[in-house]
């Protein structure tokens, strides 16, 4: 009984410093923390959007969506107006886990730039996606170019990465659903800034039939 | 001299990935890249030294009774404060690290001086056992490390060092990758040390009563003296 008392005793002291230590550490890094996942997250915001001269931490809406979820926008301005916003996406279908990424489109929709965040894909194949080699050739696309939002192997236009097909397929996927979301709530992510009424309309129309399209192209 | 001698055992003698074949779990697992197999190691090397120490100087304090439980949770407690501080300061290794760093309680090596070295020995040698043990299971890390990188990549350390035609055994990088680079390394090492000690002279290290190296190449230098033939021990 009383060796009981004494291990327990001795482990209980051992246990309290270790959290003692603990507790100090985390307090010392939380911020350091916080910042470094901040940063890193602006930076991709950073370096998706179009041209801006804000700063798009500070302008940032959230878009209530049908799912439930809410979408983080983060705009970017320039000379006060909304030039560009970037949102990020998360592909459920990857080799190996989500992917989350960053896209930056401009007012009409075009994708400026794609930031891969987060994923588990393999290293050597499917992480490949983080490069621009095969990040870039999303840029200058909209839902209406290419109509078939899909990978070469499956008929479309984006080159996958060898030996990826599937990271390729759903980042490629992600991306033309994320396009379909900021144009439904287009809308609420200019909501203050109302572009000129001409050059919505035709941008609205063209893409939206774009949208469809692809749509029903991606889900084969 | 003492010192001395337990730093460089880790590197050769006493090799935690290549002789000892302790933490396979890190050792296959993160070593896709040299950055990787640097980053792992060093990080390795940090909790072995911190918990030598302190297990050391613990050991009069520690029952023998408890002293599993109470080395798990000194390693434990080192290894979320590399966790932690490596997310904050070295984010993107931290990220490619992922999962790899809380699994660090759990290799066998940290343990494993904890137990056969620390325990036993004063703080200062169980540092320098640390810190050779940590350094030789780094090394290892990084042999391993740039030979799936060159192969399966093309590079060392990101560094390209085939060109663009150069066409990636991508096999090397995926997990097979890592068992046969594994095995081609172990087996050079232990034909390395048996032609080291026969021209010197010595017993080499690979020991009979390592039972895993009595295999058919080690043959000659065990007295087999019923039959002649390693099956029947």
């Amino acid at each position: 009984m009383k060796e009981i008392i004494r291990l327990c005793f001795v482990l209980t002291i051992i246990a309290a410093i270790s959290a003692g230590v603990l507790a100090y550490v985390n307090q010392q890094t939380a911020a350091p923390i916080a910042k470094a996942l901040l940063e890193e997250k602006m930076s991709a915001v950073r370096s998706v959007l179009p041209p801006f001269d804000n700063e798009p931490d500070k302008d940032m809406v959230s878009i209530a969506l049908e799912s439930g979820d809410t979408l983080e926008v983060y705009r970017g301005r320039k000379d006060g107006v909304v030039t560009g916003a970037a949102f990020s996406i998360t592909a459920p279908d990857g080799y190996s886990g989500d992917i989350e990424f960053m896209i930056g489109v401009d007012r009409e929709g075009v994708v400026q730039g794609l930031k891969v965040l987060k994923h588990l894909e393999t290293p050597g194949l499917g992480a490949k996606i983080e490069g621009s080699d095969f990040t870039d050739q999303y840029k200058g696309k909209s839902l209406s170019n290419p109509e078939l939002w899909a990978v070469t192997k499956d008929g479309g236009t984006f080159v996958p990465i060898t030996g990826a097909t599937i990271s390729s397929r759903a980042i490629t996927k992600a991306t033309a659903r994320g396009l379909r979301l900021f144009e439904e709530h287009r809308a609420e992510i200019f909501g203050d800034f109302p572009a000129g009424a001409g050059d919505t309309g035709t941008g609205a129309d063209s893409t939206a039939a774009g949208g469809t399209d692809a749509e029903g192209e991606v889900r084969k | 001299m003492k010192a001395w001698n337990e730093l460089i055992k880790g590197l050769w003698s006493e090799n935690p990935v290549f002789r000892l074949v302790l933490g396979m779990c890190p050792t296959l697992a993160v070593t896709t890249s040299a950055e990787n197999g640097l980053g792992m190691g060093l990080a390795s090397t940090f909790v072995l030294v911190c918990s030598n120490m302190v297990i050391s100087a613990m050991r009069k304090f520690i029952p023998k009774k408890v002293r599993i439980p109470a080395y798990i949770v000194t390693i434990a407690t080192f290894v979320t404060i590399v966790d932690l501080v490596m997310n904050g300061y070295f984010h993107a290794l931290h990220k490619s690290l992922g999962l790899f760093i809380p699994l660090i309680v759990v290799n066998c090596i940290i343990l494993g001086r904890a137990e056969a070295f620390a325990s036993k020995n004063p703080v200062w040698l169980s540092i320098v056992d640390g810190l050779g043990m940590g350094l030789g299971f780094t090394a290892s890390l990084i042999l391993l490390g740039a030979i799936r990188e060159l192969i399966g990549n093309g590079a060392i350390f990101n560094i390209p060092v085939f060109g663009k035609g150069y066409m990636p055994l991508l096999l090397m990088i995926l997990p097979p990758g890592a068992f046969i680079v594994l095995g081609v390394l172990l087996g050079l090492m232990n034909k390395a040390e048996i032609a080291l000690a026969e021209k010197s002279g010595r017993q080499p290290i690979i020991r009979r009563e390592h039972d895993c190296a009595t295999c058919a190449i080690h043959t000659k230098w065990f007295d087999f003296t019923a039959e002649d033939k390693p099956a029947a021990k």
